[in-house]
């Protein structure tokens, strides 16, 4: 039987943390996530979990603890944001590098310029060439289920990648929600025991993590990394499977939500869908056609599977909460984009800046971008190919 | 209670509005609904104007944006009348309920020609004459329970018990006067 309980998108990660009890957690507090270690210290003061807390004074350290944790044998994990996540940069890329299965909550929030605690995705998006799977989540629901997907996802053998499971920074993380929490035995059996094939506590077989790879060793460690992450994809499904049986509640690589006619399509990620799927069923009461579709997993990105979910579609907003300044497109845009073209779908397509830094994102936001889909396909408007949305005037 | 309802929440930093609306989403959440309850985040300090918000509804709540057309809104401090537009967007069929000694008169004229139902509270008395102190969150509370008709009275009182038992573990002497804040804020607005 579900669990009927309300909680923050903080607290819905926390607990699973204490359900899972992985052995080591690493941390240093930075907003908006510093409540999931906060709560985590206080499950392992009050012993109801024996995981190894280890207070850090920097992110570039946290990480570097949690890899060194994961290396030696350990399930290890953190959680971060904005700068904290950025202080990470360098490690990061040796983590997916070592093959490391490293679960991070990221709570998403603005990178600093100007400093900025609410929520974009501009800290997640620019760690996206870093080699870590990233899934993102609606509501405290979903971040409580992409963490309890992610190890599983993360240790497959065909896998071993870091993970970071992302969420928006305030919007789901400190708003209290309705949620459904599935019962603690059935997590650990669901997650079970980590048994890593190669660490370096084994006595038996010793190894090195992390030399020196010069020219000739180099290019061959990322074409693995790349398959890895080509094998996480169906790994990802499989465990969303498996998933559904525990708890009910299905996932794939993206949602998709009022798509079988739909023309006009919003493409988003985060909190901002269910805000969409309001203004969808708002419009389908008008006869619009309108339809949205939520990427979920962003690394692997599921570009050919995009594709064909929009084959029909005849106007495309692709939303992106980061901007990358490239002029041709943000991290989703540009992606998504490039999919499209490789699908030969010759729709019109407009790539939107909205929500940075917490700027609101209403059902209103949504019906406008609609509106504009539908002014741009029936040629009232000419399509603009970028747009920034929501600004002051 | 209305099927779907928004609420707004106007005070001042330190008063507790945010722990409000937590609460009352706790309540609801307790009597079977759907519920939000979210604070606007910013460089917050002591004294400066907050907001927070409820969404309370019987199914699942999808919109995560802030509330720009509420049912309903509460000022936890009236020297917020001056300088935020509380009614901004507030809707006519709703209401507002407003912490202030003065006489409903005197309050009108500072809400924009606002035309719903107007509530006022003294919290400050109330909370005084419970608590020996003065925390307007209980109060005012109270007060937006009863003018939403969010739930029965004894309902409303029993789910608080508990759950001030769970949230002062550690202060149970404050209990008793907060539950009278809650009866006496019941009365009293109006």
């Amino acid at each position: 039987m579900a669990i009927r309980e309300r909680m923050s998108g903080n607290e819905a990660v926390a607990h699973a943390i204490k359900q899972i009890n992985p052995d080591v957690m690493a941390a240093f507090p930075i907003t908006p996530s510093t409540e999931i270690p906060q709560m985590v210290s206080t499950f392992i003061a009050n012993g109801d979990i024996d995981t190894e807390f280890i207070p850090v004074e920097s992110e570039h350290s946290s990480m570097s603890a949690t890899m060194g944790a994961c290396a030696a044998g350990a399930r290890a994990i953190t959680a971060t944001s904005s700068c904290g996540l950025a202080y990470m940069w360098e490690v990061l890329y040796v983590a997916a590098s070592d093959r490391l299965p490293i679960v991070m909550a990221v709570v998403n929030r603005a990178l600093t310029g100007p400093i900025n605690i609410n929520c974009d995705h501009s800290d997640s998006m620019g760690a996206r060439d870093a080699g870590w799977i990233q899934i993102y989540a609606e509501n405290n629901q979903e971040a409580y289920d992409n963490y309890i997907q992610a190890f599983r996802i993360a240790e497959h053998p065909d896998v071993k990648l870091p993970f970071m499971a992302c969420q928006d920074g305030f919007i789901t993380s400190h708003a209290v929600e309705n949620i459904s929490l599935i019962e603690t035995e059935k997590v650990k059996e669901f997650v079970g025991s980590y048994e890593p094939e190669n660490f370096l506590l084994n006595a038996d077989m010793p190894m090195a993590v992390g030399p020196y790879a010069n020219s000739p060793f180099y290019m061959e460690t990322k074409m693995n990394q790349r398959i890895a992450m080509k094998n996480a994809k169906k790994v990802i499904l499989e465990v969303a499977e498996e998933f559904e049986k525990i708890s009910g509640r299905k996932y794939g690589l993206f949602e998709e939500y009022r798509m079988d006619d739909a023309e006009y399509v919003i493409v988003i990620m985060g909190s901002a869908a269910g805000t969409t799927k309001e203004a969808v069923d708002e419009l389908r009461e008008q006869g619009i056609k309108a339809g949205m579709i939520k990427v979920r997993v962003f690394r692997p990105f599921p570009g050919a599977e995009l594709a064909a979910a929009l084959e029909n579609a005849k106007g495309i907003a692709i939303m992106d909460r980061a901007e990358s300044f490239s002029g041709c497109g943000g991290p989703l845009g540009s992606e998504l984009k490039a999919a499209l073209y490789d699908a030969k779908n010759e729709s019109t397509t407009v790539n939107y800046f909205y929500g940075l830094a917490g700027r609101d994102y209403t059902v209103e936001t949504a019906c406008g971008i609609y509106q504009d889909l539908i002014d741009y396909v029936s040629g009232k408007q000419e399509a603009e190919q970028f747009k920034y949305i929501g600004l002051r005037k | 209670m209305k099927k779907n309802i928004e609420i707004r929440w106007h005070g001042r930093g330190g008063q507790g509005a945010k722990t409000a609306a937590l609460l009352l989403a706790d309540v609801a959440f307790n009597t079977g609904m759907h519920v939000q309850g979210f604070p606007e985040y910013g460089p917050e300090r002591m004294g400066a104007p907050i907001t927070a918000y409820n969404r309370i509804g019987e199914s699942e709540i999808r919109v995560h944006s802030n509330i720009y057309h509420p049912d309903y809104v509460v000022v936890v401090d009236e020297t917020l009348l001056h300088s935020v537009d509380v009614t901004n967007g507030l809707k006519e069929d709703g209401a507002i309920v407003i912490n202030t000694p003065r006489p409903k008169e005197e309050i009108l004229p500072l809400l924009n020609g606002y035309k719903g139902s107007v509530y006022t509270i003294d919290a400050h008395k109330v909370s005084m004459e419970t608590l020996g102190k003065y925390f307007p969150n209980s109060p005012m509370l109270a007060a937006i329970v009863k003018v939403a008709d969010i739930m029965d009275k004894d309902v409303f009182l029993s789910q608080m018990q508990a759950s001030y038992e769970h949230k002062f573990a550690k202060k149970p002497e404050v209990i008793d006067g907060n539950m009278r804040a809650l009866k006496m804020a019941f009365e009293e607005v109006k």
